[in-house]
């Protein structure tokens, strides 16, 4: 993993470690670019919507910044809360919250949607340009991967 | 001699890293000392037992049959609060897959730029900015990842746990973003539970001791704690001090440990850093996810949304198995069930819950060392999974048979 950067003088050694670099961005391309999580609300699920470097010659910037902008307000819309989420967890702690063995949380629900979203982004959009999007809750909720195909 | 691979489908929480035990398959998840979980039940069971068999009759029969109703509800509720903390997931993070992992190195790399020989490259964190505050988010080297904020690295799960609170043996588990409001919902029931039945053996000795007279009172409440004994000569009935004892430090500890935790509700913190006064003293960071409003902060963390476990504990897999013809290699030592492992498998950092991804041969150093390496794991067929480590010596010359096989 260590780059095998010759001994130069500064400018020259400057220049071909941003080489090496550049090289690496391109190979790692042909695995995956991950879209790392944005905390500046806080802890809620939030995802950046920087448009990396990467992408720049496989996907239009405008319908990469939707799709996470949507899925950025389905995760919101999941973790909301407000009146819903307090009838829910009030009556989930009134029956001991055994009522969750036969309900679905709001959480679950939105969940199923958004898998539903990237699938129909995955075949609409992304596959056609040779990309594919994994569902964000199979890495933990912590990235977006965008992986070429 | 031929090996056979053989692919089997098995759970996920099979493959789990981290020192978790599993029941019920996949469906329970708890911490692997599970002794002084067991302790709090029998503590729990054993008291409430005593409670309904030698004082209910008495008290539902002279007071109300409401107040063994209500005991035996407030129970159930305690028991199941506790179960549900034990049983859940409290939010551990999976461990960052080989090319997450290979790809945070590189940006690690990148960032640091060029490091002299000899020299220690700096400390791996991430500042980000959150209601502006600057909080430093750690790598975690067990999991490859960017902690993200509030979570901590239990070293005795061996994960990391999101909004981590605090390993509790009492629960046998972690506490974390998932299972902290029925930790809390548990303590403060139980706090309720314990001063319920301790004022109803009050109660009870009282309407005795009208009833009897005092002395012969201690004589026929053998299960109870008696408390208005200190008027006697105490030193006469150690049993019934013991009892006492046992119940008092249990009432103080539990009630103090619901204020504690209401205390941290309200300001939004977590065990963890109150201990470690991420947010006190001379740091003078203020708080950044506390709403600055006790109630907003109590009905996020009490009322809030029902995080589901993003670890698929039940979700199947592939696994490939090398099964060898010899008669002296019996199938099951063979198999790469982890239970029969006396090591543990280093090989469930790496394998992928995705069975065709394959491991870039840069980053195999750097995530796990297997016993036996396969100098290109590319060639291999795409479904075939790289052979896991079998820890027994005799089969080692089945894994020598298996390379023959692949190559």
């Amino acid at each position: 993993m260590q780059g095998l950067v010759p001994a130069a003088t500064d400018g020259n050694m400057a220049t071909e470690f941003h080489n090496l670099q550049e090289l690496r961005h391109s190979a790692s391309l042909a695995n995956k670019v991950f879209i790392q999580r944005d905390y500046s609300e806080g802890t809620t699920c939030r995802f950046q919507t920087k448009f990396p470097s990467e992408l720049e010659s496989r996907i239009e910037r405008t319908l990469f910044e939707d799709t996470v902008k949507t899925l950025n307000n389905y995760y919101a819309e999941a973790e909301k809360i407000g009146g819903q989420s307090y009838l829910e967890g009030c009556l989930a702690c009134a029956t001991a919250y055994l009522i969750f063995l036969c309900m679905e949380t709001r959480y679950e629900k939105v969940l199923k949607k958004i898998a539903k979203y990237i699938q129909e982004q995955n075949e609409k959009i992304y596959a056609p340009r040779g990309l594919l999007i994994t569902d964000p809750i199979e890495r933990g909720m912590r990235v977006v991967s965008f992986f070429a195909v | 001699m031929s090996a056979v691979m053989i692919t089997r489908k098995v759970r996920k929480w099979e493959k789990l890293p981290g020192k978790n035990t599993f029941c019920c398959d996949g469906r329970v998840m708890m911490a692997r000392q599970k002794g002084v979980f067991y302790l709090t039940l029998f503590l729990i069971v054993g008291t409430c037992a005593l409670f309904f068999a030698f004082e209910c009759p008495y008290l539902a029969v002279h007071l109300s049959p409401a107040i063994p109703v209500f005991a035996a509800l407030l129970f159930l509720f305690v028991m199941a609060m506790l179960l549900r903390t034990s049983f859940s997931d409290p939010g551990v993070l999976p461990r960052a897959l080989p090319e997450e992992a290979t790809f945070i190195e590189m940006e690690i790399e990148a960032a640091n730029g060029n490091v002299p020989a000899g020299q220690r490259p700096p400390p791996r964190i991430r500042n980000v900015q959150i209601n502006n505050q600057i909080v430093k988010l750690k790598y975690c080297y067990t999991c490859k990842i960017f902690r993200p904020p509030r979570a901590s690295h239990c070293s005795i799960c061996d994960n990391c746990v999101d909004r981590f609170d605090h390993h509790c043996p009492w629960v046998g588990n972690c506490v974390g973003k998932r299972n902290y409001r029925y930790f809390y919902l548990f303590t403060m029931s139980l706090s309720l539970l314990t001063i319920y039945i301790f004022t109803f053996d009050i109660v009870h000795v009282v309407m005795r001791s009208v009833d009897n007279g005092f002395l012969s009172t201690l004589k026929e409440t053998p299960g109870t704690y008696p408390l208005l004994h200190y008027r006697l000569s105490i030193t006469k009935q150690p049993l019934v001090v013991l009892c006492v004892l046992v119940c008092f430090f249990t009432l103080w500890s539990v009630v103090g440990l619901t204020g504690f935790h209401t205390y941290l509700i309200s300001l939004n913190q977590t065990t963890n850093e109150d201990i470690k006064g991420s947010w006190s003293g001379k740091n003078r960071v203020q708080n950044p996810y506390s709403h600055k409003n006790i109630i907003k902060n109590c009905c996020e963390v009490l009322c809030g949304p029902t995080y589901p476990s993003v670890l698929d504990r039940r979700g199947l897999m592939q696994e490939d198995l090398a099964v060898s013809a010899t008669p002296d290699a019996p199938f099951s030592s063979s198999s790469s069930s982890s239970s029969s492992n006396p090591v543990p498998q280093t090989t469930k950092t790496t394998a992928p819950l995705i069975p065709n991804e394959h491991t870039p041969d840069d980053a195999k150093p750097s995530i796990a060392d297997t016993a036996e390496k396969s100098p290109s794991p590319k060639e291999e067929h795409p479904p075939v999974e790289r052979v896991p480590p079998l820890a027994s010596p005799e089969t080692d010359a089945e894994t020598s048979v298996v390379k023959d096989k692949i190559h």
